[in-house]
């Protein structure tokens, strides 16, 4: 119950002056322009090929309007496994338990794509992270993750993108950290990746070991993030640089 | 599989000069990368775009390595007459793709 004082103390600072800032806000009007249209952003060719997908899979069961508000909530607690899950490890939940299909890779293109049709599904909605009372615990531990130090450099995610957004690290400007547009097209991947390839850039960043994709830690600090961002609108596809 | 995806108007008056916007899934891998065993990763990029319009070639330009991955590529063109536009990419490894697109002209 640690988080719930955190979560109101969010709540009515929010409603006092709201300086949450979107990494786009940051980035320079080339790069926001390339967001902005569709027909420039590159992330369109997986956009497109996750509809094809979607229609090929999932559409027997899920109409593709019924996705909208789903990415907004993610992740949330999945009741067979008695933990909570990403939307990645839902999508492939869906496959193995209604499909009987086998998962599909981590980062793997056709995962990333099928994430981003769902995730655009929901774009401009605010991220609502559900009021789970069993999500409390694993976003605590995403919280105490966020503030803790780590790697050679012995850097918390806290002291960046906390302490010092808006300020530059090695030349490139550090945003607040929010989580508002994943799976993002990335300038610098020149490909399309999530969240967890994010922070797994980060932690090698600061010369950590990076977490698995899919560890329990990344589903605590993504529940902690997505807690952070809430209220901020969804721009999936997002490009970064 | 390759994925492309082309932007043009589906009419136009007789005259009107149209844009075309065109993007490719592509790599672009420079041949100037080394991999993890300190070889150097093959040169894979898509070298040329030609756009025909009813088989005439409008619009053509040569990509090299500087160009990024994914490359998108906007030209103009004037619309004469009803037909279709083809775009067709070439690369290395015998890398080919075509597109078209029906364009009416009023």
């Amino acid at each position: 119950m640690r988080f719930v004082p955190f979560v109101l103390v969010a709540v009515s600072l929010a409603a006092v002056a709201d300086t949450r800032r979107s990494g786009f806000d940051d980035m320079s009007p080339a790069t926001q322009a390339m967001q902005r249209d569709d027909e420039q952003n590159p992330a369109l060719l997986w956009l497109k090929d996750g509809e094809q997908r979607f229609a090929a899979d999932c559409a027997r069961c899920h109409a593709p309007a019924s996705m909208r508000g789903v990415a907004v909530r993610y992740p949330a607690f999945d009741n067979v496994l008695a933990r909570p899950v990403t939307l990645a490890e839902r999508i492939n939940l869906c496959r193995t338990r209604q499909m009987k299909a086998a998962p599909l890779a981590p980062e793997s293109a056709p995962l990333l794509a099928l994430e981003m049709v769902v995730a655009n599904a929901s774009r401009g909605l605010p991220i609502a992270p559900p009021d789970d009372a069993r999500l409390g615990p694993f976003r605590e531990r995403g919280r105490e993750l966020f503030f803790r130090r780590q790697g050679q450099l012995d850097f918390s995610c806290a002291q960046c993108h906390d302490q010092h957004p808006g300020g530059r690290l090695a030349g490139s400007p550090i945003p607040q950290g929010h989580p508002t547009g994943y799976p993002i097209y990335r300038l610098e991947w020149q490909d399309v990746g999530s969240l967890q390839r994010r922070l797994r850039n980060c932690m090698s960043g600061v010369r950590a070991l990076p977490f698995d994709y899919g560890a329990p830690e990344f589903v605590a600090l993504e529940l902690y993030l997505m807690q952070r961002a809430a209220g901020m609108a969804l721009e999936t596809p997002a490009v970064r640089p | 599989m390759t994925r492309a995806i082309v932007f043009a108007p589906k009419s136009a008056r007789r005259g009107d000069v149209i844009e075309i916007r065109a993007t490719i899934q592509h790599p672009m891998e420079t041949g100037y990368r080394w991999d993890g065993k300190g070889g150097l990763v093959g040169r894979d990029i898509v070298s040329r775009l030609e756009c025909r319009y009813e088989g005439e070639l409008v619009f053509a330009v040569d990509l090299w390595q500087a160009i990024a991955a994914n490359p998108m590529v906007s030209f103009f063109t004037i619309a004469t007459t009803s037909g279709t536009l083809e775009l067709k990419w070439t690369g290395d490894h015998g890398f080919a793709h075509t597109e078209t697109a029906a364009l009416t002209v009023e």
